[in-house]
Parts: structure tokens; C-alpha cells; sequence
């Protein structure tokens, strides 16, 4: 008879290899090979101010994600952060037109992404609906009030300071938004994984009973996430806006598919319970890549969303088609 | 081993870019022709005009792009990697007025030459704009278009969009004034249609029935020519009564074909195309935009610079049995 030996190890894998084989390295690797074919592909790639006006892409649409990862986290979704953007960005606009200065403009463009944050918030907590389908109906919503205040009109004539939000730069090639992306990641990141409510995130999406049980209030972080998704929205209401300079009702439509995209390249699982913030910054960096460098070879937008697409789906692809030629 | 894996995929995507690596890059006069979205017939029109005048000028490349929808942020993404690239110049039909102008007045700053064509941007965003036509020249158009079908004079009427309606009253005061030029043509009337279907058809069938003699109904709006032609065409009047105006090549060939609309109107994009091309590279290698400066726009001719930094390409184009066939698959 032959006996087989068994080696049971005190624990899986060692940290070096863990982190080797996470999917934030795995997405570091794309983004690094992402910058070098950039970078050959195109003699215009390797330049300060292009590579500053790339971060423009994403900036704005990574606010809402690092929120949204939170939410998916947490086993929920919103659809409707680019037309709470849209809302917002009217309401600023109709602020201007009363007469009001910059921080007004900030506290009403805030304020009523606050607002309709706990819109969707209420209908999912309190009157627990799916939020799929409250937020499909709000998307919808929030983005007719606008069409409805502006129909083929825009706001325009926002004040000369307001602007710095969008164009203004800290620093060299360093743009405001850029630094403002950078610290609501950190924000962000330390909510996320370095505090109780950010356990509660976890806990809630694995296992929403199990949660309750040991004491979180679920319900309620869940209202304050739907919260923290408005009041983002509000912040890049701000931000593209001032971009722009002006208010139509059409502002960053088809924004909340790319976000969710995202997030999910950035690792949160669909389903909720597991991601992590450094995914979704690295995801960020990934899009904008891809995007800016298609664009400067002038590949057509449709093409474009091809390549997002079966990048997205490649990435995630990756890892199980990995482990299964390993078992092999 | 997991190690050498990865250094595989890395090695795979630097494969993939040294491919994409291959992309040429000359020393032409690149022009940028920017849309309000890819995937429109009139758009694809446009492009077909700006590579003719590539051909004619010679050493130019044509980038012809624009974002998948009809969105400011998109095109703002376009344009922000056009002005990373350092083309020559950009000539964009804007989704918006203002939300351009920063986007263009950055690669203004960066030696750029811009233009807007089309629909415009805000005078800050660009060097000038090239607008299809003019008032008076389309006022004008439309009585020629149906003076042209009859010698011998006769009464017409019109038949608009709303009483409200800018550009339409603007037309019919343009072509009120220059009635006077074409001898035995008598305008009876001006009736709105408000540009519904409905409402227009029933207008045009009012005007028969009130004005036997009625020679021409012109409708400088697409909803209405459409409407009056099917009028026209349900009441037997085919021949006796010519419907004119402003329409769309796609919508009019049928009516066209039946004989119930001898000519009509509209810009064509194929010579705006050429036309915003011709002006982006004369601009480029030097050309005035003051006021009242003339810039050349090949065989159309030259624009003429307004107060605003406006100009108008030519009458609209017109579209007869012997061209609407060409047109129709396009716009």
C-alpha cells in the first residue's frame, strides 16, 4: 500500500506572493504596459501638459467611482449619479442666473447632490426597494427636471473664480482636479479600509443578515452611502461644470455606465462584499490611458469603446483563465 | 514561474506596441475636421468635401473625427488630443457654443489655428465662423426657386414654420424685400404650419382652396415642404401647383420623383466641407480675420468676414431630379 504525504502549510500563500498575485498588480502591470505602448505609439504621449490634459478625462468620473465602489461594495448600485450631475449642474446654473457668487454656487451644487442622494437613499432604506430599479427610475428623473428647466437652452455666465475648479492649476501642469482626485482617493481609502464604517461596507455586502445580527446598522449605512454617491456627484457637478462653462441638459450623459466600468476594473466584485480603493484609482489611470492614447492616434470614439470593452472584460477574464492553466 | 508568466504579458503588450508603434507621420499641413458625432450621413458628407479639398491643395492630411455622441464632454476629449498631437488646425461643428471655448481657446494659445463651421462657437473659441448661408441669401433663394418654374408669373404663397419662428421670419422679410426683383410674382399669402405634419397639411390644402390661381407654395422648413408636397399630391395638383423651399434631399426624393416638387433648397455639406477646410489652411499659412477681411475658399469662392468674425459660404445648394438621387442615401 502506498501512503501520500500530505504537507499541510501554516498558511496559504506568503505576503510577497499574495501580493504578487492581487488584482491591483495585475492592473498596475496593464497600466504600466498601457503608458509604454502610449508612449510608442504615439510621439506625442511622453509630454507634461498632454499627459495633464489626459487626467481630464478621468478626474471627475473617478470622484463618483471611489463612492460608487463603496455602494457596490456594500451590495447596492446607482445609476443615476450622471444625471444628479446634470440636476446639480442646472441648479448652479440657476443660481447664476439669480444673481449668486462662487460659494453659494458650491453649497447649491453640493446641496442638491446631497439631495438627491437621499432621494434614492430613502426609497431603497426605508421603502426597501431594489436600488436598480429606484435609481434606473431617478436617472431618468433627475435628468428630465433638466431638460424641462432648459429644454434647448443653456445656462451660461458663470462667474470668472468659479472657473478655477475645472481649468485652474495648483501647481506647473498639476491641475486643481487632479489634486482634488488624489485626496478624496486618500479620503476614499482610509473610509474604506482603515475604519469600522468600512468593515460595516464589507460585512453588509457579504452577508446583509449577518450583518444586522452582529449589530451594524445596515440600513443606515447604506442611506449614508447613497449620501456620500450624491454629494460626489455634486463635487464633479462642480468640477465639470466649471470645466465647461456652461449648463445643457445633455452634461456627462452616459457618465454612469463609464464609472461603473470603473469600478469594476478596479476589482469590486459586481455582487458586492469585496474591492478595494487602490483598484479603482489604478482602474482610473487605466481608462484615461487607454482613452488619450486612442485619441491621439484619432481612433473613433466607437472603436474606442470597443477596446474599453473588451479590456474590461480581458481583465477580469484574466485571473480565472490563469488559475485554470494552473490546475492543468 | 508565476514570475515568468508575467513577465510574458508584459513582454505581449510591448509587442502590441512597438505594432502600434508603426503609425507614419509626415510633414503635412494636418487639419482637423471635428463633428458633432461620428456616424451622420451629413457629417460623412462633409469629410467626402474636406478630402476633396485636400486633394486640390496638396500636402494636407485630414483628420476627420468627433465623439460617438452629440456631447460637449466628448468633444472636448476630441479636441484635447488633437491639441496634444499639435495639429495645424481644427475646424469643428460644435455640440455647444461655450462649453468649447475653453477647450479651443487653449489650443488657440498653443498656435492652432480654429474655426467653426456649421453650428458656431462663441466668438472667443475661434478665428471665425463659416456659416452655410445667410439670411438674404436664402430669402432670396427660395422666390427664385419658385420663380424659376414660372415665366409667366403668377401667385405664391408661404408656408412657414410658427409665427414665432427666428430664423424662418427672417427668411420671408428677406424675401419680401427682394420680391420687387422678380417681375409678375405675387405673394398672397403667409400661413403657419407651426412645423407639425398635421397642422402644415392642412394649411397647404386651406391655401388651395382659398387661392385658385395659386402657382407655387414655398416652405422654407423641412416639416412643411413635406407636408405641402403630399398635399399638393393628394389633391391632383401635380403640375399645376410647384412645391418649393428648404428640404432634405432623404424626404424629398419621392416628391421630387413625382413631380410635385420641381426644385428645393438646402446647404450642402459636401461644399461646406470643402468650403471650412479651404479657409482652415489659408487661415493657417496666414489669412486675415479682422472685420471685413476676404478669405479664399477655392472654387466656391471667398468669405467675407462680419463684425462677429461670421462669414456665409454661398445660396443654399439646389436640388433638382438631375442631383437628389446622389443626395438622398446622405442626408
Amino acid at each position: 500500500m502506498k501512503t501520500t504525504e500530505r504537507i499541510i502549510p501554516d498558511r496559504l500563500q506568503s505576503p510577497i506572493q499574495r501580493y504578487l498575485k492581487s488584482w491591483e498588480t495585475l492592473l498596475l502591470a496593464v497600466a504600466v504596459a498601457i503608458f509604454i505602448a502610449n508612449s510608442f505609439a504615439s510621439p506625442y504621449f511622453l509630454n507634461a501638459w498632454n499627459l495633464s490634459d489626459a487626467t481630464f478625462n478621468f478626474t471627475e468620473k473617478a470622484m463618483i467611482a471611489f463612492a460608487m465602489a463603496l455602494l457596490i461594495i456594500s451590495g447596492e448600485i446607482d445609476l443615476s449619479v450622471a444625471s444628479m450631475i446634470a440636476l446639480a449642474s442646472t441648479a448652479m446654473g440657476a443660481a447664476v442666473q439669480a444673481g449668486f457668487g462662487t460659494p453659494v454656487l458650491i453649497l447649491v451644487g453640493l446641496g442638491t447632490g446631497v439631495i438627491c442622494g437621499a432621494f434614492n437613499g430613502i426609497l431603497v432604506t426605508r421603502m426597501g426597494l431594489p436600488s436598480i430599479v429606484v435609481t434606473i427610475g431617478t436617472m431618468s428623473l433627475f435628468r428630465g427636471i433638466s431638460y424641462i428647466v432648459l429644454g434647448d437652452q443653456a445656462y451660461r455666465g458663470y462667474p470668472s473664480d468659479f472657473t478655477f475648479f475645472g481649468q485652474g492649476y495648483i501647481w506647473w501642469v498639476i491641475s486643481f482636479e487632479f489634486v482634488l482626485f488624489l485626496i478624496i482617493a486618500i479620503i476614499y481609502g482610509i473610509i474604506l479600509h482603515k475604519t469600522n464604517f468600512g468593515r460595516a461596507v464589507f460585512a453588509i455586502g457579504n452577508n446583509p443578515t449577518g450583518a444586522l445580527f452582529s449589530g451594524i446598522r445596515v440600513q443606515r449605512v447604506k442611506f449614508i452611502l447613497f449620501l456620500l454617491t450624491g454629494f460626489m456627484s455634486g463635487i464633479a457637478a462642480i468640477c465639470l461644470t466649471s470645466r465647461l462653462g456652461s449648463t445643457r441638459p445633455s452634461i456627462a450623459f452616459g457618465w454612469e455606465l463609464e464609472i461603473i466600468t470603473m469600478v469594476v476594473l478596479g476589482g469590486v466584485n459586481i455582487l458586492g462584499g469585496s474591492g478595494s480603493i487602490p483598484g479603482v484609482v489604478i482602474a482610473a489611470f487605466v481608462m484615461g490611458l487607454v482613452t488619450f492614447g486612442l485619441g491621439l492616434l484619432n481612433v473613433p470614439g466607437i472603436v474606442m469603446s470597443i477596446v474599453i470593452g473588451a479590456l474590461l472584460i480581458g481583465v477580469i477574464a484574466m485571473p480565472r483563465i490563469w488559475k485554470m492553466t494552473r490546475t492543468n | 514561474m508565476k514570475r515568468c508568466k508575467f513577465t510574458k504579458i508584459v513582454a505581449g503588450l510591448s509587442v502590441v506596441a512597438s505594432i502600434m508603434g508603426t503609425t507614419a507621420f509626415a510633414e503635412d499641413t494636418r487639419i482637423a475636421l471635428v463633428v458633432k458625432a461620428l456616424g451622420i450621413g451629413f457629417f460623412e458628407a462633409a469629410a467626402k468635401g474636406a478630402e476633396e479639398a485636400a486633394a486640390e491643395l496638396g500636402g494636407v492630411e485630414i483628420i476627420y473625427t468627433g465623439p460617438t455622441s452629440t456631447t460637449a464632454e466628448g468633444q472636448i476629449e476630441v479636441i484635447n488630443s488633437l491639441i496634444a498631437q499639435g495639429v495645424d488646425a481644427i475646424a469643428v461643428s460644435a455640440n455647444d457654443p461655450d462649453a468649447l471655448a475653453p477647450a479651443l481657446k487653449k489650443a488657440m494659445s498653443r498656435g492652432i489655428t480654429v474655426i467653426s463651421w456649421d453650428s458656431g462657437v462663441a466668438q472667443e473659441g475661434r478665428q471665425m465662423h463659416l456659416n452655410p448661408s445667410s439670411t438674404p441669401l436664402i430669402g432670396n433663394t427660395i422666390i427664385k426657386l419658385a420663380a424659376d418654374h414660372m415665366p409667366n408669373g403668377g401667385d405664391v404663397a408661404i408656408l412657414s414654420a410658427t409665427s414665432t419662428s427666428t430664423n424662418q421670419n427672417a427668411w420671408i422679410d428677406a424675401a419680401k424685400e427682394v420680391l420687387p426683383n422678380y417681375s409678375g410674382v405675387n405673394l398672397v399669402a403667409t400661413v403657419y404650419g407651426d412645423d407639425l405634419s398635421d397642422k402644415s397639411y392642412r394649411e397647404a390644402e386651406g391655401l388651395m382652396a382659398t387661392y385658385p390661381d395659386l402657382k407655387a407654395i414655398i416652405a422654407p422648413t423641412t416639416v412643411g415642404i413635406l407636408a405641402a408636397c403630399q398635399a399638393v399630391t393628394d389633391a391632383g395638383k401635380i403640375g399645376e401647383i410647384n412645391v418649393t423651399g428648404l428640404g432634405l434631399p432623404s424626404e424629398m426624393a419621392g416628391c421630387v420623383d413625382s413631380g410635385a416638387t420641381k426644385s428645393f433648397a438646402i446647404w450642402n455639406p459636401i461644399d461646406l466641407g470643402y468650403a471650412a477646410t479651404m479657409l482652415a489652411y489659408n487661415i493657417h499659412n496666414g489669412a486675415a480675420t479682422d472685420e471685413g477681411s476676404s478669405v479664399e475658399m477655392g472654387r466656391i469662392g471667398s468669405a467675407v468676414l462680419d463684425e462677429t468674425g461670421s462669414a456665409a459660404m454661398s445660396d443654399p445648394f439646389t436640388y433638382d431630379s438631375s442631383n437628389v438621387g446622389d443626395f438622398k442615401s446622405i442626408f
